[in-house]
């Protein structure tokens, strides 16, 4: 019999078209109802104004919709899948009934301008999650509107400006670490401030003493990043340095999952910080959003928090508040990302104190398991104690030539998705791996196992590695090229 | 206690990890914080609930937001039909609980997604590179502005007041700290922008002008004698759209050289405003000024086609302070749900859908013409326009909320000068019924001002 090649593979290794690849005039994947009023004639209400052509839309009916999509999403990895140890990321367990929450019809349909008579219900939601944030982080005021963690540092940093500026003088630099995220030092640029790099001790901490040297009245804050997983032990001093000075201390709080419920950063001298609803209070992270990133402040700043600000009013409702004469504006329309606010108080409620303290101290239990179960097979730079992740680096594996990057990419061969690569910048070729409590000791120990294997591919057969991954839809992909000659929306073929 | 249900240990599980790690306590791991700050109490907040008393609590909260009243409210958050398809896909927890596609192979699906996104963008503004998502359209204007100064070397922005308010007050916050100085221009009697103040307010320091089309009061705008002015003088033209549904029938802002969106239109739920979706979109020549992530088409070592997050030498991790804009986590999954909106309405759809808007507030501009003022006529509009009446719309509306509508947003928050005006949106989901009634409370209004001031008249004749 000859044989015949056929075309046909498995669905989800096949190369699921771009939908504009799928589209044929005639097609329609919508239905309108019949207009209850008169029909109009768009060249007469618009003249020129009309669009007569809407160029290379698509034209595809339901099925091949849902198709298309459902076949897209098999190519991702996601916390549903797997354990998803990105460091610093926090994938934890995103609870469906956020999901189900945020879309009662009054929550999900509510118009940002709807009077406050029927917006009691937003507002109240609005009103105790700041209220629980305030009390998880120990400080006295919150604004929730900013969109996402960068956001949220940007509207830190604008507090801080507008505080020092009621001082006197808004001052010059912004003092951050080496081992800060790129957002800070971009964001303290977009405040108009000058960076100032500080280096982390040998600890992987901010050294006091070199603080107390670059410490003075051109300072407006510190930025304290903490992307070591680890818990700065002098944190008071570096409060108190930066106090007597007039300096204030800023927190990035997307490492809060080590620390919610059993210390507060608002106790040990932070005056500013801001919160990632999608990594400490359980959002999803959607493939890349939306986020939240409320930032909680000290009494001194809370006149200059964005307006507008949630009240309570004299007879017990509850209202938004635009008289803020000292406020830094807004940072935002509208009041934030409110369908992330349900979903953290959704996850707030479901955990009680009792749930959230258990939460961090078994995302903390579960770092130090995984350092245990990899130290002396990768490099472990920093001996500090580990909070919530902990920072390999790359050395005993660079020998062979493998670097952190190749590491990652054949665990993804073993059914992982890799761990964060390349960062902190203080340790070079990192391997930052963040379990969360939302792993089980046996998808932890498969890690482990996992991790250990790779090691030792990486002494017996270097290549394997190097080569990885070797078990995806799509193999390396060429990210070089992708930028040398940009290819950034489909065209059909002339 | 009963085990907290979202986390996959039992108590022997602790133990046997705390004995690997050769550590005596939970306590033990948390000793790097000094004793004085640990927290050795429950935090205040509400107790630990059951699913049920979760879902109950919000209900509660749902049936207190309005839930069951039409709206007449645009302004920036439009209420459309979502079709059920959009929450079928983006409730996968491949999409849903995904990271940001840095892991290319094991990312296709959300990478493949934003290049569809990318290029239906494109399709729709008429503009060549689109990024895959800003925070809203409030935050993407802002960002456009910066942009442009960057692009031009220019440190002064004007920007029409018929600009959406609160996105005006966004850009005032960002700007205020960029040193750059933003200049406000007025609208004439057909809500247009005023082009004769616009020749003299832009000149060869002005890195951009930024106007909304539709604008803030449902007018579309003269991009192209607006352009005109700004180009003349080397100026930027940055647009806004916060009604994406308009770009079903209105024509795009081609001669914008950066267009600032607010997609929220197609696909998203109100959400008392947010998560929303922005978009910039631009020419090829300013892609490497643009902030936010852009997906590129690449090949793999076989050569199969694949997409890769691409350009990042413009953003902040690889950047620092020298980025483009501080922004990470943008809109991915509310702009997946745009993309499946704009798949499904596609080529035809958008235009129908588009229309059908038009007609509706076209016939409720109608009806309230027949008894209260219609302002800025003269110019074409989309699904918004102003109303004027004799009466506070405040007091008109409380009473319109009896009837389980919500009637037009009140201008005097953002507008004083003019005065008893209320702006009112029709969508596809504006029924006649809703209309008629609403056009009857304000007609009412009137007659009942009217037949006051009658009765005031006589009195006055009489004495």
């Amino acid at each position: 019999m000859k044989h015949v090649t056929r075309k046909a593979t498995r669905h989800v290794n096949q190369n699921e078209g771009l939908i504009f690849e799928k589209s044929s005039p005639g097609k329609a994947a919508w239905k309108l109802p019949p207009l209850d009023v008169p029909d109009v004639d768009p060249s007469k209400l618009l003249g020129s104004a009309e669009r007569k052509d809407l160029g290379q839309m698509p034209e595809v009916s339901e099925i091949e919709i849902i198709r298309h999509f459902t076949r897209l999403s098999t190519w991702n990895y996601a916390i549903d899948l797997g354990m998803y140890p990105l460091g610093s990321c926090t994938m934890k367990y995103n609870p469906r009934v956020n999901e189900v929450v945020a879309r009662l019809e009054g929550l999900a349909n509510g118009h940002p301008y709807q009077p406050e008579r029927v917006s009691q219900g937003a507002l109240r939601i609005m009103q105790v999650l700041s209220e629980c944030l305030i009390e998880i982080t120990g400080m006295d005021a919150i604004t929730l509107q900013p969109a996402a963690g960068a956001h949220g540092e940007l509207t830190g940093l604008l507090m801080v400006r507008a505080y020092q500026q009621s001082k006197g003088n808004p001052r010059k630099k912004i003092l951050i670490p080496d081992s800060a995220h790129g957002t800070n030092p971009a964001t303290a640029a977009m405040v108009g401030y000058d960076v100032e790099k500080m280096q982390s001790n040998a600890r992987g901490m901010v050294d006091v003493v070199a603080l107390t040297a670059q410490m003075n009245e051109e300072v407006a804050a510190l930025m304290l990043p903490n992307t070591l997983g680890v818990f700065e032990q002098e944190i008071h001093k570096i409060a108190e340095v930066m106090h007597a000075k007039g300096g204030l201390l800023y927190m990035d709080g997307a490492n809060m999952n080590a620390l919610v419920g059993k210390v507060r950063p608002g106790d040990f001298g932070v005056d500013v910080m801001h919160l990632n609803l999608h990594k400490t209070f359980s959002t999803p992270h959607g493939g890349g959003g939306p986020g939240s990133g409320p930032v909680a402040v000290k009494k001194m700043l809370e006149p200059f928090l964005p307006k507008p600000v949630v009240i309570t009013k004299p007879d017990g409702t509850l209202a938004f508040e635009y008289n803020r004469p000292q406020s830094v504006g807004r940072v935002r329309a509208f009041y934030g990302n409110f369908g992330m606010f349900v979903r953290a108080l959704a996850y707030t409620l479901a955990n009680g104190p009792d749930g959230l303290r258990q939460t961090t101290e078994d995302a903390v239990l579960n770092a130090n398991y995984i350092r245990k179960g990899l130290e002396g097979i990768y490099d472990l730079p920093y001996s500090t104690p580990t909070m919530h992740e902990v920072v390999f680096s790359d050395k005993l594996q660079a020998k062979k030539g493998v670097k952190t990057m190749h590491i990652a990419k054949r665990l993804i061969d073993y059914g992982f998705h890799p761990y964060t690569t390349a960062f902190p910048l203080i340790v070079p070729g990192a391997l930052m791996i963040e379990p969360t409590e939302s792993e089980s000791k046996e998808e932890m120990d498969l890690f482990i196992e996992a991790m250990r294997s790779i090691a030792a591919e990486v002494e017996e057969d270097p290549q394997l590695v190097l080569d990885a991954p070797h078990s995806t839809r799509v193999s390396r992909l060429d990210e070089v090229a992708a930028a040398r000659k940009p290819v950034l929306r489909w065209k059909p073929a002339s | 206690m009963t085990p907290m249900r979202y986390l996959p240990k039992s108590p022997s599980d602790r133990e046997a990890l705390l004995k690997a790690i050769g550590a005596r306590s939970i306590n033990d791991l948390f000793a790097s914080i000094p004793a004085e700050y640990r927290l050795e109490r429950d935090l205040k907040v509400p107790r630990q609930m059951a699913e049920s008393e979760i879902v109950d609590w919000f209900r509660e909260r749902s049936r207190e937001n309005g839930d069951g009243y039409a709206t007449f409210l645009g302004a920036g958050a439009y209420y459309h039909y979502r079709p059920v398809i959009i929450d079928s896909l983006i409730s996968r927890g491949e999409f849903l609980t995904a990271y940001t596609p840095y892991q290319a192979e094991i990312s296709q699906g959300t990478l493949q997604s934003i290049f569809e996104f990318q290029t239906m963008i494109c399709e729709l503004t008429g503009m060549e590179v689109a990024n895959a998502s800003m925070y809203d359209g409030s935050t993407a204007a802002a960002e456009a502005v910066m942009m442009a100064v960057r692009l031009t070397g220019r440190r002064s922005a004007v920007v029409a007041n018929s600009l959406h308010p609160e996105y005006r007050e966004v850009l005032a916050t960002y700007a205020h700290h960029q040193s750059l100085p933003v200049t406000a221009t007025s609208f004439t009697d057909t809500a247009r922008v005023n082009l004769k103040e616009l020749e003299k307010l832009i000149t060869q320091e002005t890195a951009c002008l930024l106007v909304q089309s539709p604008n803030f009061f449902g007018t579309i705008e003269d991009i192209a004698a607006i352009a005109e002015i700004a180009h003349k003088q080397g100026a930027m033209l940055v647009v806004s759209i916060a009604e994406a549904v308009s770009l079903g029938i209105v024509e795009p802002p081609r001669q914008a050289d950066i267009i600032a969106m607010e997609a929220q239109s197609f696909g998203v739920p109100l959400g008392f405003g947010g998560p929303y979706c922005g978009v910039i979109a631009t020419r090829e020549q300013y892609v490497r000024q643009m902030p936010g992530r852009l997906v590129g088409q690449t090949s793999d070592k076989n050569g199969k086609r694949g997409f890769v997050l691409t350009l990042a030498t413009r953003e902040q991790h690889i950047r620092r302070e020298k980025a483009t804009s501080n922004i990470c986590t943008n809109q991915a999954l509310v702009a997946l749900m745009v993309n499946i909106f704009m798949t499904i309405y596609g080529k035809v759809g958008l235009r129908e859908l588009a229309k059908q808007n038009l007609a509706k507030a076209n016939y409720a501009a109608q009806q309230f013409g027949k008894h209260a003022r219609v302002l800025f006529p003269g110019a074409p509009r989309f699904n918004e326009f102003v109303v004027q009446t004799t009466e506070d719309p405040y007091a008109i509306n409380s009473r319109i909320l009896g009837h389980k509508i919500v009637g037009g947003l009140p201008l005097k928050k953002f507008y004083p000068e003019l005065g008893n005006a209320a702006l009112w949106c029709c969508t596809e989901l504006t029924t006649r019924t809703s209309i008629d009634t609403a056009v009857g409370m304000v007609a009412e209004s009137e007659r009942s001002v009217k037949s006051a001031k009658q009765e005031a008249d006589v009195q006055e004749v009489t004495r």
